[in-house]
């Protein structure tokens, strides 16, 4: 059954942003002689669209599951591990349907040679998506498994049961196990069937592997440090690369001596159009010899806008037209401008959200080698098809000649969309006629990669004498439209993405545009209770019909001791709260923050929330991801912002860059509420949209302050 | 110009002739192909690339090689004993302190090297001591568990022996 929550604004990927690929190399006679003598059709893909298939096309069984004669079963899929957890929950959905333990699957995930095409790993799609496809998968071979073994019991298939890998007929006591059943005649031909479309899986209240806590399957290669992440897959005779990067954003290449750098030993540099690289024996190597290569360059820098004026300049690009790849959206009800007019009182305010990055601990990496004409690359992305097929654009050739392979990633968060490294991995290996291993440097990272898109959110507001709204207008201009739409009840609105201009590379972040849009509206609902002089939780439940929002918010306030904790508080504290709903999920926070109005610091000391996704699945890994999405969110909401000027980024590292550590973590109370009578949604993003509001609230709630950014900046409160 | 380096990685003594500059992450990574320990920032801010040395914790990112030279080097490769686990490795399995586990092999080797000086940290002691190690996935909960774990199983182990 649909759930009815979950509106059409949950589309999967309609806003995740995208970038056209950067790099097409120009063709040699070469590689056309020798495409055309290998017979092959060179045809060129420069489609960018972020296929994310929400029904795969008809799949064999055997596509999904493969049963060795010894028993072991491996399961494919095309999504990522990049820390999510997607690896566990998925091995778990495949042994819950299968009967089988944990321990006799392994997943092989993320091979476009060998994987079925699941999308790319974004937007949460892996719990509502790919669960259900690996489970219909996994229950279709199960079936299959009983029919075979009923074939030669000559037995009633619908009498005989499944248990820890083996079919059992109760009856006679008589047991195939799976292995044994993969050695029959009969079984590859069976298992060649597609995956029929009604094959029914087990229900929730029969689970025992799903909506258990089973850990890591291969932590165990995590804590010896055998797991090989991209950055660490080494091939024979392998270099390793780097490229030279331009001095500032839109810098072109007007002129490059690469004899400098081809002096040093093992050195091989080259430039294609804008792209130049060195590879070389060591990764210093490499880095000097591109030193050598940015002193034998010069470029032509065209002028870039600065962060000074960051706002303004998006203010004035904001487009409603549609182009630049994104779609702009209206969402409206009732009459905005009727609405305005017969409101007693109207309220405007607007918010500003910077960029931000990944950070993920690994940076960008990627390993490309080069035999006969084929190309294979391991590399951390999050969408292995769109890499293979950006890889294909660059270097013309056909897809069926480009493999890409995905080794559980160190980090994501919606950053490796792209496959930056592996093209230029490629292109340096093309050069060299060896493998070649590049891994970003963490200022590359910081530069060259894409940032959370930052945002203007003007909005407007009318209210009638007690307070409640009767005209909502909202507008993000630039960062997109994800939790777009108000959960409150209120006659007339308007709700509208704009696109603009953006100085910087900007594309998907966790979450995306939820995070700035739910920290503008949930910190002008704030305003405007404070402004009627009303609680912001009986504010907040006086327009709020949703049963899901209410739920979380009533019990995130319960937990929390809202009603005695916002009355009495010491003078520098202050408790403020915020909900919101995204992807099919709920969450809701109350904070308590520590201002120092000298220091103009604000200290986040605790935070309750709740988060409610349908069934749960795995509670320990639900855990982890709120826990993690939590402490995330703190670094955007107080800690993190590109700072930039000119083109340049200013502070493309660690050390100028804060991101959340052990110290910032404040007391955490998480409370999960499962809901076993509705469908699992994916909980990786939505619990970072509150906290960022949620402290914002509590900073004007202990120092009279309204800061109306991202970060929320303390020195404000020094200057108030 | 190259140089030849004497090197004691976990526990076997090791030549290699390399640019006496080059850091000992990418020597430990490129030459012995101990790849356990991660690159995450060259600046000592992350120390994803911790290593012990001498039982220090050490950003192998900062330390050139020759500065490596001759002193006791062990990587995450070299921590397990008598083919188990060591106890650290073995609380951030069983508390699954690990999302994309890519900052774990410096975290393992810096609380290892903790529990070194301090068998029974507070946790405000673990969260001093383990600020300097980064996590993006920003599972400090956990591993601040695991850390304790470690600790009490490492009381009950000396309890025992007593
Ligand atoms: S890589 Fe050495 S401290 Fe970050
Ligand atoms: S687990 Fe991913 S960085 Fe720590």
């Amino acid at each position: 059954m649909r759930n009815p929550a979950i509106i059409p604004d949950n589309e999967p990927e309609r806003y995740e942003l995208r970038e056209a690929p950067r790099y097409d190399f120009a063709l040699t006679r070469r590689d056309l002689l020798s495409a055309a003598g290998a017979g092959i059709l060179i045809t060129v893909h420069r489609s960018t669209a972020i296929a994310q298939s929400t029904r795969p096309a008809q799949q064999s069984v055997a596509a999904r599951v493969h049963i060795a004669s010894d028993g072991r079963i491996t399961v494919m899929t095309g999504k990522v591990e990049i820390g999510q957890g997607s690896r566990t929950q998925l091995t778990q959905a495949a042994a819950e349907e299968l009967r089988a333990p944990v321990e006799s699957i392994a997943l092989i995930m993320a091979d476009t040679e060998l994987t079925p095409d699941d999308g790319g790993t974004a937007g949460s799609r892996t719990t509502p998506s790919t669960v259900p496809a690996v489970r219909k998968g996994a229950a279709a071979a199960r079936q299959i498994l009983i029919d075979l073994a009923a074939r030669q019991w000559e037995a009633d298939a619908g009498a005989l049961r499944t248990e820890d890998g083996a079919v059992i007929d109760p009856a006679s006591g008589r047991k195939l196990t799976y292995g044994e059943l993969a050695r029959s005649a009969d079984f590859d031909p069976a298992f060649a069937q597609a995956v029929p479309d009604d094959v029914e899986v087990t229900a929730t209240k029969d689970w025992k592997v799903l909506g258990t806590s089973v850990p890591r399957p291969d932590g165990r290669d995590v804590v010896t440090g055998a797991h090989r992440y991209p950055s660490d897959i080494v091939r024979p005779n392998m270099l390793y690369g780097r490229v030279l990067r331009p001095p500032s954003y839109g810098a072109t290449l007007n002129e490059l001596d690469l004899a400098p750098a081809q002096a040093l030993a093992g050195v091989v540099a080259v430039r294609d159009g804008d792209f130049a690289g060195c590879a070389a024996p060591t990764s210093y190597g490499a880095g000097k010899a591109v030193e050598a290569l940015a002193k034998a360059a010069r470029w032509e820098r065209p002028p870039q806008p600065s962060g000074s004026t960051l706002f303004e300049h998006l203010k004035r690009h904001a487009a409603t037209g549609e182009g630049g790849g994104r779609t702009p959206r209206v969402n409206e009800s009732g009459s905005i401008e009727e609405g305005l007019a017969a409101a007693g009182r109207t309220l405007r305010a607007s918010y500003e959200v910077a960029y931000i990055q990944h950070a993920p601990m690994e940076p960008r990496a990627a390993v490309a080698e080069w035999e006969d004409g084929r190309l294979t690359v391991w590399t951390g992305t999050q969408q292995p098809m769109n890499v293979r097929r950006e890889l294909a654009a660059a270097f013309h050739l056909p897809e069926e000649r480009v493999r890409v392979i995905v080794p559980d990633t160190g980090g994501g968060f919606g950053g490796k969309h792209s496959g930056e490294s592996a093209v230029e991995a490629a292109r340096l290996a093309k050069a060299a006629g060896r493998p070649v291993s590049l891994r970003w440097t963490r200022e590359e990272e910081f530069t060259w990669a894409y940032f959370r898109p930052a945002a203007l959110i003007e909005t407007g507001a009318g209210i009638v004498e007690d307070g409640q709204l009767l005209a909502w207008e909202f507008t993000n201009i630039n960062s997109g439209a994800s939790a777009l739409r108000s959960p409150y009840d209120i006659p007339h609105t308007r709700e509208q993405f704009l696109q603009s201009d953006s100085p910087l590379r900007q594309g998907s972040y966790r979450v995306l545009a939820a995070t700035a849009n739910n920290f503008a509206r949930e910190s002008f609902m704030d305003e405007l209770a404070a402004a009627c002089m009303r609680d912001p939780l009986e504010y907040r439940l006086a327009h709020l019909k949703d049963e899901r929002m209410r739920a979380v918010l009533e019990a995130a306030a319960a937990r929390f001791g809202w009603d005695e904790r916002k009355k009495s508080r010491p003078s520098n504290r202050g408790v403020g709260l915020a909900c919101g709903t995204e992807k099919g999920s709920y969450v809701a926070a109350c904070v308590e923050v520590e201002v120092d109005r000298q220091e103009g610091a604000i200290r986040l000391l605790e935070v309750c929330q709740t988060f409610e996704c349908g069934a749960i699945q795995n509670p320990e890994n639900l855990k982890a991801q709120v826990t993690g999405c939590i402490i995330m969110t703190i670094g955007g909401a107080l800690l993190e912002e590109i700072r930039f000027e000119g083109g340049r980024i200013l502070n493309a590292r660690f050390s100028r860059y804060r991101v959340p550590r052990f110290k910032d973590v404040p007391a955490m109370e998480i409370v999960l509420l499962n809901r076993p009578d509705l469908p699992s949604a994916g909980a990786g993003e939505t619990p970072m949209i509150a906290v960022p509001p949620a402290v914002a609230n509590a900073v004007f709630d202990a120092a009279s302050v309204r800061i109306r950014s991202m970060p929320i900046r303390g020195a404000a409160l020094r200057q108030a | 110009m190259d140089v030849t380096v004497d090197l004691n990685v976990n526990g076997r003594s090791t030549t290699v002739t390399t640019d006496p500059d080059r850091p000992l992450l990418d020597v430990l990574r490129e030459d012995l192909g101990l790849t356990g320990t991660k690159y995450g920032c060259g600046e000592g801010q992350c120390r994803t690339c911790t290593v012990l040395v001498d039982g220090r914790p050490v950003t192998s990112c900062l330390m050139t090689v020759s500065r490596a030279a001759g002193r006791k080097i062990v990587t995450i490769e070299g921590l397990a004993r008598e083919g188990g686990l060591h106890p650290v490795q073995e609380a951030f399995l069983s508390e699954g302190a690990m999302q994309c586990g890519y900052c774990v092999p410096g975290m393992i080797l810096n609380a290892a090297a903790l529990l070194e000086t301090n068998p029974d940290p507070s946790d405000e002691q673990i969260v001093e001591w383990m600020n300097g190690n980064l996590c993006r996935c920003c599972g400090y909960p956990k591993i601040v568990a695991a850390v304790r774990r470690a600790a009490a199983a490492g009381a009950l182990s000396r309890r025992g022996e007593r």
